[in-house]
């Protein structure tokens, strides 16, 4: 690989695991925010 | 479009994160998105909003991973259409495997997501309709009949039924009318659309009516299917499932639709053609979806604060 696509490279990988984190940490919140929902839905 | 080098040095490359959001399909996604929200909204009965909208993610991530099955089935296909050649797949960005995997494994978490969160009435519905789209429509029917249409309209219909089911709990009539209401109406839109944009399917061997049948064939389709669609778009109203707000809605915008697709199912093309008819029809097909999913919604919530009396 050249300089150039070794930074493109980088670039890639760098922004596909910011949205993997992101993915990642919504689910998170998301399946806290159901647990507290169905612990204490009375159906 | 793409030349053969920058092929190859994307292949050595990760694929971008859009491209796989591109994979999704995000503006088929907004009227899905739009529908899911009616059918959960219009539905009778209160769900928590995080469930409420839980439901809807899950029904859009599945419609996310249909549409990149899709794209992996189809991207032969796609690389031999000037509107299609650029996507992730034919352009060369992204590995075939890859849009397969992501797209079986974004409809089995929406699924599972479905199931555990809402239920499982909802999440059989939601891989139904997955299996409906991705496999039914796009493998098996849509390269070997010219109803294509009205079979994908199938696929479009299941948002706003699951969307329902997802509050309710049980299938009924209301949810089925939905579902029946944009399964007409998917004929009428496309094949407007199909009349006046010159499309290579043809090339590509996917039958299309206009191409397969002819116009006079569609013209008189879509007649058929505009004037199927009136009653079934008034009958929530007719069976009681909603007040007179979404009955008068969905009387004058019917009446409207059919008086504009009747232009479009008589006349014939002359030449220099400038298809003014169709697309207005196309056009009005789009607003009428809109308005009248927003009127069921309107009325439920006027018939809840008690407004209608």
């Amino acid at each position: 690989m050249t300089p150039e696509e070794e930074r493109e490279f980088t670039r890639r990988r760098k922004a596909r695991n910011w949205v993997v984190a992101g993915t990642l940490l919504f689910f998170v919140v998301l399946f806290y925010a159901i647990t507290i929902v169905r612990i204490g839905d009375p159906g | 479009m793409t030349t053969a080098a920058p092929q190859t040095l994307e292949r050595m490359l990760p694929t971008e994160w859009r491209d796989f959001f591109t994979l999704t399909k995000p503006r088929v996604m907004t009227l899905v998105i739009f529908t899911a929200i009616c059918g959960v909204l219009a539905a009778p009965g209160h769900i928590h909003p995080v469930l409420g909208f839980t439901a809807i993610l899950a029904i859009s991530m599945g419609a996310g991973g249909s549409a990149a099955l899709n794209h992996w089935w189809e991207a032969d296909l796609d690389a031999g259409m000037k509107r299609t050649m650029n996507r992730p797949l034919p352009g060369g960005r992204m590995r075939l495997d890859d849009a397969r995997d992501f797209g079986i494994f974004l409809s089995a978490v929406s699924v599972g997501l479905m199931g555990l969160a809402i239920g499982w009435l909802a999440a059989g519905l939601l891989l139904g309709a997955i299996i409906y789209y991705a496999v039914i429509y796009t493998m098996w029917l849509k390269p070997r009949t010219p109803q294509n249409i009205v079979i994908g309209g199938g696929a479009g219909a299941f948002p706003p039924l699951i969307g329902w089911v997802a509050v309710t709990g049980d299938i009924t009539a209301m949810p089925l009318l939905l579902f029946a209401i944009i399964f007409f109406w998917t004929p009428p839109h496309f094949w407007a659309l199909a009349l006046f944009v010159q499309s290579d399917y043809a090339k590509v061997g996917i039958p299309m009516l206009p191409v397969v049948a002819g116009e006079k064939v569609t013209r008189r389709q879509i007649m058929i299917y505009t004037v199927l669609l009136t009653p079934i778009a008034i009958a929530p109203w007719a069976i009681g499932g909603t007040g007179w707000i979404y009955g008068s809605v969905a009387v004058v915008l019917s009446a409207l639709f059919l008086l504009l697709a009747l232009p479009v199912g008589s006349r014939t093309k002359t030449a220099d053609d400038k298809m003014l008819p169709e697309k207005r029809l196309f056009k009005y097909s789009i607003v009428y979806l809109f308005v009248l999913f927003a009127a069921l919604v309107a009325d439920r919530v006027a018939a809840y604060q008690g407004w209608m009396a």
